[in-house]
């Protein structure tokens, strides 16, 4: 299982990759492998205000729909359209052209509540067994 | 509430929660005399008894059958062929439970998919669900579905909407931060340099009615292309049969289109029930309320309906579902498929040009009565607005109407205060023109 150690963690498998002006959120290699076949995936609007552990974007599988939390508080500036236009992206490479979207946070320091690599790979083990 | 299996204990805790003292109190705006009514039948008779005390009472009704009605108003009488009936009364059809699962329902979810491909021809749009309880509940649905997906607060409804379209789209947003606005008429039709003033960048959607409540025909191209200009949604509510003659909602662009539907194979029925149509885009149709079936293959390659995109629902999505309606109006669908399946694009268009001409016809005849005179100068289809002069009592008319045999236009003023003297008058293709020419007679014998 693919945990990169550049990149922080959620507790609901989303991950976060810090950049010079905004923070870019995708879901992990365990959580896609969960959903199985992505088909479908509804992002944020650009500008749009999210809150920290609150939905952001929805991922819909062949399995069930689910939301996708904004890892921190801030402004969505970018989005994936290729994720939009091609879901099956989150499967094929969930950590590098499958991106969800980036978001520019208003407070950085809510990035200290997320795990790093070692502590997520904790947790899919205490998950998975 | 002799059925209901709650205990004293249980009713009071529930009371409680919602803070009302007791039952009575909660139906209290329920008007006193049909509160709970006790019904006059005596015991101890025998079954034919039962039957003939029945038959006695049906019988002080006066329906459709013994008068003729000039009432539209939103809803239609028009012809229902007997191979409606006599198909759709089918056993098979009127006692399949929820198509959920697909290997033991493909009848009925090939009916639903054969009725959305209808609709969305009729209608013009890419998709079409399985159908919504109402008309009403549509134009509602529809908002909220422009409210979520704009991200916008405003919604504008045309006050020549139908009113109650209007009470139930305010009563489905009353839990939400979206706000209705209503645009004025201006002779009958929408205010289009009011809706122009209206609409900003904060509205989801404008919402008009073809033929509007009034019977007149909105400008619907140009009130859809204002519409989009600050990038709001154009939702249309539209009568299914005048799409016969009159342009379909995705011609002039609406993003979403809505009708009542039961005017297609089913009859006018003593409040309900009705056939809500639902259709969109494709850029919506993830969106969409309500049910969807679908057309797939099975392993062997073999053509198979299922029930899709059910992640939008209420049973997957939960409190985030597009709708909480998981349900359709699956027999009405069905007598609706029946019938456009029978009458085809001719004998559609076949209905609607006999509606119109009758209801011109009937127009004509009783403008020339003195005392009667149009209400607006606007085209129609089949449903026009005449006004009364003010020496004439409406109501005594009307009865003396009923008497001879007909049920007169429907008073405006119960609406709309502003428009008194004012009666909405419709003429269907099953309306004949001696029954036309027998209410102009009796008119004139009273006005």
């Amino acid at each position: 299982m693919q945990i990169p150690a550049e990149l922080l963690y959620t507790k609901t498998h989303e991950w976060v990759k810090r950049g010079a002006n905004d923070i870019v959120v995708g879901i992990t290699a365990h959580a896609q492998e969960e959903l199985r076949d992505v088909v479908f995936i509804e992002l944020p609007k650009i500008g749009k205000s999210v809150k920290q552990g609150e939905p952001a974007a929805v991922i819909e599988s062949v399995k069930a729909a689910f939301d996708i939390y904004a890892p921190v508080s801030g402004t969505i500036s970018r989005i994936n359209d290729a994720v939009a236009k091609s879901p099956q992206l989150v499967n094929q490479d969930c950590y590098g052209t499958g991106w969800l979207f980036a978001i520019s946070p208003s407070s950085p320091d809510e990035l200290s509540a997320l795990m790093p690599s070692g502590e997520y790979a904790k947790q899919i083990q205490v998950e998975t067994h | 509430m002799d059925y209901t299996p709650n205990t004293d204990a249980q009713l009071y805790e529930m009371l409680k929660a919602i803070g009302v003292s007791s039952f009575e109190a909660l139906i209290e705006m329920v008007p006193e005399p049909i509160r709970q009514p006790t019904l006059n039948v005596p015991s101890g008779l025998a079954e034919a008894q039962v039957i003939e005390l029945g038959e006695d009472l049906a019988a002080k009704n006066r329906s459709l059958k013994h008068v003729t009605s000039f009432l539209g108003a939103g809803a239609y009488q028009h012809l229902v062929p007997t191979v409606v009936d006599a198909l759709s009364a089918r056993g098979e059809w009127l006692t399949p439970y929820t198509p959920y699962q697909a290997e033991a329902s493909q009848g009925t979810l090939q009916a639903i998919y054969e009725f959305q491909t209808m609709i969305c021809e009729l209608l013009q749009m890419d998709v079409a669900n399985a159908s919504l309880y109402d008309g009403a509940s549509s134009v509602a649905e529809a908002a909220v579905l422009a409210f979520r997906a704009t991200e916008r607060p405003r919604i504008l409804v045309s006050e020549a909407v139908h009113p109650h379209a209007r009470q139930v789209l305010a009563t489905y947003l009353s839990g939400t931060s979206a706000m209705i606005q209503e645009i004025p008429t201006v002779n009958g039709v929408t205010d289009m340099e009011a809706l122009g003033k209206a609409l900003r960048d904060d509205v989801a959607c404008v919402i008009m009615q073809q033929p509007n409540v009034f019977g007149c025909l909105e400008p619907m191209a140009h009130a859809s292309e204002l519409t989009h200009r600050p990038g709001a949604l154009f939702v249309a509510s539209v009568y299914p049969i005048s799409l016969g003659v009159l342009q379909p909602p995705g011609a002039y662009g609406a993003d979403i289109a809505v009708a009542e539907g039961r005017c297609l194979g089913s009859p006018v029925a003593y409040g309900g029930p009705g056939l809500g149509l639902f259709t969109t885009t494709s850029a919506l149709l993830r969106r969409i309320p309500g049910r969807l079936a679908g057309c797939t293959v099975d392993q062997a390659g073999r053509r198979g309906y299922t029930l899709t995109l059910q992640t939008r629902e209420q049973h997957i999505r939960r409190e985030r579902a597009t709708s909480n309606i998981c349900t359709n109006e699956g027999w009405l669908a069905l007598r609706a498929t029946i019938f456009l399946s029978l009458l085809g694009p001719t004998g559609l268009r076949e209905m609607a040009m006999l509606s119109l001409e009758k209801a011109h016809y009937a127009n004509e005849r009783l403008r020339e009565i003195p005392g009667i005179s149009a209400a607006f100068d606007q085209p129609f289809f089949n449903e026009f607005t005449l006004r009364y002069s003010e020496t004439v009592d409406i109501a005594k008319v009307h009865r003396a109407l009923a008497k001879a045999g007909f049920v007169g236009g429907f008073p405006l003023a119960h609406w709309y205060p502003t428009l008194p003297h004012t009666t909405l008058w419709c003429v269907t293709e099953v309306i004949s023109q001696d029954a036309i020419d027998g209410l102009i007679d009796t008119l004139k014998r009273m006005v």
